[in-house]
């Protein structure tokens, strides 16, 4: 199956250069957010939405496994339903699972690679239009947390060097997601997760509520939060929580 | 059959007696884990609204302490959404709760692990595990008290709405559970064309998904996609 297009064209990426500019740059504004009034599933939204730009991807996931090791999407680039679905089925089969479980990259799969490998993982990836996904292992020294998932329209493969940086990435959302330092205690690190899969469906919730408010899509709903949230230094955790009791004026987070 | 739904299911078949299904439900957790005793409680934004269920006298003591008192790990638990586990309440309770923890470690409370019962921002109760000595619990342990607590949100959310107490249990509390976007946005959605709140609005997919015959997430995409709207206080049609 191999050969028949040809992956990532050197004028097709960035040069060299550019990408460890922008990746400077993208680690600084990721750092930026890790200061006071962090909210980690808004932080994980904008390093999904850094993964694919800097690894020339179309979609980006980060799931995050449970206490019973299933796995979770906590944060996605594209809210396309049929995106989600591919998120949700690797509760059960994916390269996801099998990052998540043997703790390496799984890199560079191909359609008849997955179709082969996950039976009713693959078939969703051909259905979703994409060509090529990789799962990259979120680790905390010996344990693996989760995983980040990227789906690619068109054939490509990840370099070393694009390894080595969506490993970056994924390390980057491990310390993120344990923002507390003392993570060598089991349980914290146990509540620190739970919490982190709790307030991903508070802001679901929040989310439909704006949407039904204002009558919009709920990708457009969910924009507009991260819009208020970053105009007003809150945690979209906040402001989530504050459209649900309706101490928010909704009317200020209009949709544009 | 995923462990949460075994645990209901034994919950239902059991001989139960006189007891509620809350407590069948602390019972058993506290059977099948190694700790002393389980409490449950009702939880608020207010914070502690009361006792629902307890395994034995020390576990009622415990919730009623931190009914009392205000503080506690069920009420850190429930307001920060994430569990609180002290395995080592002597060592570690005082800074934390200056009334509650002199109090439970009097009382022969030696380890608490706390679990909110919580679906996002619907906050139902606290099932809070104690032990009369020190340690931690394994990460199996943990797991199991994790589907316990999966198990009695289900419970209490179904209690919110008009199921008796001690009656059958509700058909869908035995469907698989689903933690998918779409289901928490279309709540969101729900409660806002219904005017009702989250937890009825959860109610209120699950039965019309039950009602329809089909599944929860094809459900919840129709609402998400705007080809199923909700309206207050009438028929759903």
């Amino acid at each position: 199956m191999s050969g028949i297009i040809e992956p990532s064209t050197p004028h097709e990426r960035p040069s060299t250069m550019v990408t460890q500019q922008r990746l400077l740059q993208a680690f600084v504004e990721l750092a930026d957010t890790l200061v006071a009034d962090f909210d980690v599933i808004d932080f994980l939204h904008t390093l999904a939405a850094t993964s694919v730009e800097l690894l020339d991807a179309d979609a980006a996931g980060l799931m995050l496994a449970d206490q019973r090791g299933e796995l979770h999407l906590l944060a996605a680039s594209s809210e396309e339903t049929r995106t989600l679905e591919l998120f949700e089925l690797q509760h059960h089969q994916g390269p996801c699972l099998d990052a998540y479980h043997q703790g390496v990259a799984v890199v560079n799969v191909d359609l008849d690679t997955a179709e082969q490998r996950w039976p009713a993982f693959g078939p969703a990836v051909r259905a979703g239009n994409f060509s090529t996904v990789h799962a990259i292992p979120m680790r905390l020294r010996d344990e693996v947390i989760g995983a980040m998932n990227l789906f690619l329209v068109r054939l490509g493969k990840l370099s070393e060097g694009d390894i080595e940086l969506s490993q970056g990435l994924a390390d980057i959302a491990t310390i993120g997601l344990l923002q507390e330092r003392a993570v060598q205690q089991q349980q914290v690190l146990a509540e620190q997760l739970q919490g982190a899969l709790n307030s991903r469906v508070v802001i679901e919730q929040a989310k439909g509520m704006l949407a039904a408010h204002h009558d919009v899509a709920v990708p457009d709903a969910f924009a507009a939060m991260r819009t208020y949230a970053r105009r007003t230094g809150r945690p979209l955790s906040n402001v989530a929580i504050e459209i649900i009791d309706g101490t928010l004026d909704q009317e200020q987070l209009r949709p544009s | 059959m995923d462990r949460v739904q075994r645990i209901l299911r034994d919950l239902e078949s059991a001989d139960r007696g006189s007891s509620t299904l809350p407590e069948a439900l602390c019972a058993a957790c506290a059977a099948a884990l190694p700790v002393t005793g389980v409490g449950l409680a009702l939880m608020s934004k207010r914070g502690p609204e009361g006792l629902v269920a307890a395994s034995d006298g020390l576990a009622k003591t415990m919730e009623d302490l931190q009914f009392d008192l205000g503080e506690g790990p069920c009420v850190d638990a429930s307001s920060g959404g994430r569990p609180v586990l002290h395995p080592e309440l002597r060592e570690t309770g005082g800074p934390r709760w200056p009334a509650f923890a002199p109090a439970a470690l009097q009382a022969g409370i030696e380890a608490v692990f706390a679990f909110p019962l919580q679906v996002g921002a619907i906050r139902l109760g606290v099932l809070d595990l104690y032990r009369d000595v020190p340690g931690t619990l394994s990460p199996q342990v943990f797991r199991d008290a994790l589907a316990f607590s999966d198990a009695a949100t289900r419970v209490l959310l179904y209690l919110q709405g008009q199921m008796p107490v001690d009656g059958a249990l509700h058909p869908d509390l035995l469907l698989p559970q689903h933690d998918r976007p779409e289901v928490h946005q279309a709540t969101g959605m729900i409660a806002v064309q219904a005017a009702v709140g989250l937890a009825e609005a959860l109610l209120l997919l699950r039965a019309r998904a039950f009602s329809d015959g089909r599944g929860i997430v094809a459900v919840a995409r129709d609402v998400v996609s705007g080809n199923l709207r909700f309206h207050p206080d009438s028929e759903q049609k």
